[in-house]
């Protein structure tokens, strides 16, 4: 036995799993895929006395309607990764997201929700400008992502709430993303990773969302680089300016595979990789 | 302690468990199948992956009670006591193992990967960056996995080449 002992229930729907993370409080836990949460069970780094496990409520699918794409908190990162309604920006990150097995199971929602600092998918919602849907003894709400992170493993969502649905915008004409990773293994966390969506119309960049993660605490999108490349005309030179100007934007503390000083330095290698490659 | 019903391997079982019993030490201790090996306990090393309900997954990072009604394959349920499946005959050919703690593992999550059409030798590549194996370098591994895509082996009864 790892785990300390816990109470187990089974949530068949929303409300029951609402009604049971009230009923267990502070000392509760939704249980989605389980990819970092039993990790974290077994490790005994939580110690929760009821976990509400979410895997038969109900709130996995993939939905697309009015320009967007909705997808239920437990639909599986593989099935995300299979569907041809996934933006070609998520399509490109989800092969960074653990392994192949651990995708099978792990969920869209739990890793958004989750918010470690260096996830991809919590980047790509943020560059796309997505939105996030929760629901609570409150009732629903609706918010971008921008405001769902604050930290590591740390958001906005209130207590007893629980993240439903993420919602993803779909390309829009003339628009080009690209998704940039260094991790130390194939399916490492990343020690930093830069995601660009751009949209072009008659030889210039119109729109641009450049955001970065594992660098930062939060996916966080640079409202400066996006302002440098705005109104010009993409090329190599805009794209290396863009990527130097990243890499003083950010303030990685740095760890035992590299320093600060490294973390910058990638930080903008792959941000102009990203705008290089999404024009 | 709470009631389930799985099945593996083709077998139904009914049993009491604890709600923090983790699948594996479900199969190793409770169903004495220890052919699924227990190496991280946080998911990384993929020595624990079994197939539920078709789909590979880490075995460890599962509770027993969230099988319930599932059905689970181990590395016992390829081949049981009968002749090799293709996918173990292409490892026996290849070298393809030789302490064999992280073995039943890939089979499975090869299994599963087999079962969805047929890789290209990146994806193979890709899958195995999921899986520790200290001893073979994995070239043995990506061979034996894409053998068995091709499926370019030789009939059982067919002599096999020398020294195999």
């Amino acid at each position: 036995m790892k785990p300390v002992p816990f109470r187990y229930v089974v949530a068949r729907s929303l409300e029951e799993a609402l009604a049971a993370l009230a009923e267990g409080g502070d000392d509760a836990k939704p249980l989605a895929g389980g990819q970092s949460l039993v990790p974290a069970l077994n490790l005994r780094l939580l110690r929760p006395e009821l976990l509400v496990d979410l895997n038969r409520a109900g709130l996995d699918g993939i939905v697309r309607e009015n320009g967007s794409v909705r997808v239920g908190a437990t639909t599986r990162q593989a099935e995300l990764e299979r569907s041809p309604h996934a933006h070609p920006l998520v399509r490109e990150a989800l092969p960074f997201v653990g392994h192949v097995v651990t995708r099978n199971r792990g969920t869209v929602g739990g890793s958004v929700a989750h918010a470690d600092g260096a996830a991809e998918l919590p980047l790509c919602l943020v560059a796309l400008g997505g939105e996030v849907v929760a629901e609570g003894p409150d009732g629903r709400r609706t918010f971008p992502a921008e405001e769902l992170f604050v930290t590591h493993y740390t958001t906005t969502l209130l207590p007893g709430e629980l993240l439903v649905e993420t919602v993803w915008p779909a390309p829009g004409g003339g628009e080009r993303s690209a998704f940039e990773e260094l991790a130390l293994r194939g399916g490492d966390y990343a020690l930093a990773m830069a995601a660009a969506v751009l949209r072009h119309d008659q030889g210039v960049i119109r729109e641009a969302r450049v955001a970065v993660g594992a660098v930062t605490d939060h996916p966080t999108a640079l409202a400066e680089v996006e302002a440098l490349l705005v109104g010009n005309a993409p090329s190599d030179e805009l794209a290396h300016e863009a990527g130097a100007l990243a890499a003083t934007l950010v303030d990685p503390a740095g760890g035992i595979h590299a320093t600060p000083a490294y973390l910058r330095h990638l930080t903008g290698v792959l941000v102009e990789r990203a705008i290089r490659r999404a024009t | 302690m709470t009631e389930i019903e799985v099945v593996v391997n083709g077998q139904r079982h009914r049993e009491a468990v604890e709600d923090r019993l983790l699948l594996t030490d479900f199969l190793r201790q409770r169903l004495g199948l220890t052919g699924t090996h227990v190496g991280c306990e946080h998911g990384v090393c993929g020595c624990c992956t079994v197939r539920l309900d078709g789909v590979a997954v880490r075995g460890c990072l599962l509770l027993a009670v969230q099988a319930d009604g599932c059905e689970v394959q181990t590395v016992e349920g390829l081949a049981g006591s009968g002749p090799l499946t293709a996918l173990q005959e292409a490892f026996r050919r290849h070298f393809a193992l030789q302490c064999g703690f992280c073995t039943p593992g890939i089979l499975m999550a090869a299994e599963d990967l087999l079962s969805r059409g047929t890789p290209t030798r990146d994806e193979i590549v890709d899958l195995l960056s999921g899986h520790l194996c200290r001893c073979t370098g994995y070239a043995p591994i990506v061979d034996a996995i894409e053998e068995a895509a091709a499926g370019a082996l030789p009939p059982a009864d067919e002599p096999r080449p020398e020294g195999t």
